[in-house]
């Protein structure tokens, strides 16, 4: 056994955009175990139910992150609507599915840069950017925020997206696909971009079960799963299955987003395509919330759970949301294990981190 | 059309001494810990477990009620990724759980308020913001 030594790594790192903090213990060269640390940014947005009554609680879930802000918005007012027993205009669960997918866009667009811009090819990160300017294009001309919607309400949406634009969309989506198909031909077959994800970082399909792992990074390991699946929102109109790889590295998560973002272009489409001519946006909620309700939405990092407990008063007793980043912790302490030290940067962006979510 | 799933979803209040029985038995059966929290919620703590199984998208949640004084066993040992789940219920409520296979003690957030969605000594003083 070679000489044993901790070495901190984060909270403050180039390959972090965000803070966390990991205790690396190494023998030579080899990590050998990983102790997370987070609590740089927790700022206690779950209190507020004692402060914000459920209508006001949308604008400050919505603030929970800044990346999959559509996504917490969305599966807190799925959650409340659940809890008041109310069904969503159908446009409005369209138009929840165009967002959300572009959300998904973006997030993975900005995670490949990132990505890329880890293992040392700045060209790649600066197009994957490029491509998301385009993205974030399309979300502020549909919202008027570029990251922060803050279209979703209890009972539906405040806002709808006329023809025209719907249009425009499709039309990017038609010259993003074009982009992202060159963008892809780099990442996936690219020489000097497999020499440094390739058999990195492998998390079996047992471990990644075992430990509870969510989304692109347990779909890279072989798990069929993907939260669309239960139907909210317009997915059960559209024809999907989840992008799932069996080798569980660093290329396989790279390859499974890379996917998901050709998937949630052809799910626009679907959504555009089948978007139901109605002026209803949502279904006016009375009264105060009274039960409770686990609700799940899939989002860009994976399984999201939102906890909602109500009595029958203006405030709720509990919000509660477990983002995928929480879920993944484990994984990513176990997937760094008896790997090089120099291969931990990237490997914690493999995971996507979205430490902000994570603390709430 | 993709096939839509539409799983069973149970919440099964358990004592505390059929905890670890009944995470046992859910692991056995090929679920995953999806999430655990608590709540304070008149004057007790409701602690909630919830596990999913990935191919039928089943979800099972625990749901343990216990005195703000009573002491819960760690599913850690079970369950390791519950490790992150437990030190958060110890550190904002104030649950007392027992042998947490990696316990942050009350650094994890690293906050100072002690316990801040527990039970307040003096909550009745404290006016709520319209």
């Amino acid at each position: 056994m070679g000489k044993r030594s901790v070495i901190p790594f984060g909270p403050q790192h180039p390959v972090l955009p965000e803070p966390i903090h990991i205790d690396l213990v190494i023998e030579d060269e080899k990590v050998v175990e990983a102790i997370p640390s987070v609590g740089f940014i927790h700022r206690g947005l779950e209190s507020l139910v004692d402060k914000r009554d459920y209508n006001q609680m949308t604008y400050v879930v919505e603030r929970t992150c800044g990346i999959c802000s559509f996504q917490h918005g969305m599966g807190y007012c799925e959650a409340m609507e659940h809890v008041f027993g109310v069904d969503v205009p159908a446009r409005a669960k369209y138009l929840r599915t165009i967002w959300a997918e572009l959300g998904r866009m973006h997030s993975h667009l900005l995670w490949l840069g990132l990505l890329a811009d880890g293992f040392g090819y700045e060209n790649l990160f600066y197009q994957c950017w490029r491509v998301r300017e385009k993205v974030l294009d399309m979300q502020e001309m549909t919202s008027g925020g570029r990251l922060i919607f803050s279209v979703n309400k209890v009972g539906g949406v405040i806002k709808d997206i006329e023809k025209e634009k719907l249009d425009i969309i499709l039309k990017t989506m038609d010259e993003v696909e074009e982009e992202l198909t060159v963008i892809k031909d780099t990442f996936l077959l690219d020489y000097s971009v497999q020499s440094r994800l390739q058999g990195v970082g492998i998390v079996t399909k047992e471990q990644a079960h075992d430990l509870g792992c969510a989304g692109p990074f347990a779909r890279a390991s072989g798990i069929r799963t993907d939260m669309r699946k239960l139907g909210y929102a317009a997915y059960p109109d559209l024809d999907f299955e989840p992008i799932i790889s069996a080798t569980g590295d660093s290329y396989a998560r790279c390859y499974c987003r890379i996917m998901e973002i050709f998937q949630s272009i052809d799910l626009i489409r679907q959504a555009i395509g089948k978007i139901p001519n109605e002026t209803d946006l949502f279904t006016p909620v009375k009264g105060n919330p009274d039960g409770e309700y686990f609700m799940r939405v899939e989002q860009p990092r994976g399984e999201a759970v939102y906890y909602v407990k109500a009595s029958g008063k203006q405030y709720l007793d509990r919000f509660r949301v477990r983002t995928p980043t929480f879920a993944n912790l484990p994984g990513l302490c176990e997937m760094l294990k008896n790997t090089q030290l120099s291969d931990v940067g990237l490997l914690v962006l493999t995971i996507d981190p979205c430490i902000s979510c994570t603390e709430r | 059309m993709g096939e839509v799933i539409h799983p069973e979803e149970k919440l099964v209040e358990i004592g505390t001494d059929q905890l670890l029985t009944k995470v046992m038995e859910l692991k056995k059966a090929g679920y995953r810990l999806s999430q655990a929290c608590a709540a304070y919620v008149n004057e007790k703590f409701e602690l909630s477990y919830s596990f999913a199984e990935d191919t039928t998208y089943q979800y099972t949640t625990l749901r343990v009620v216990i005195d703000t004084d009573t002491e819960v066993p760690s599913i850690t040992d079970i369950v390791p990724p519950a490790v992150f789940y437990e030190n958060e219920m110890k550190e904002l409520f104030g649950v007392k759980i027992q042998m947490i296979s990696l316990d942050y003690n009350n650094k994890f957030y690293r906050i100072e308020a002690e316990t801040p969605l527990g039970p307040k000594p003096d909550a009745a003083a404290e006016g709520k913001e319209a």
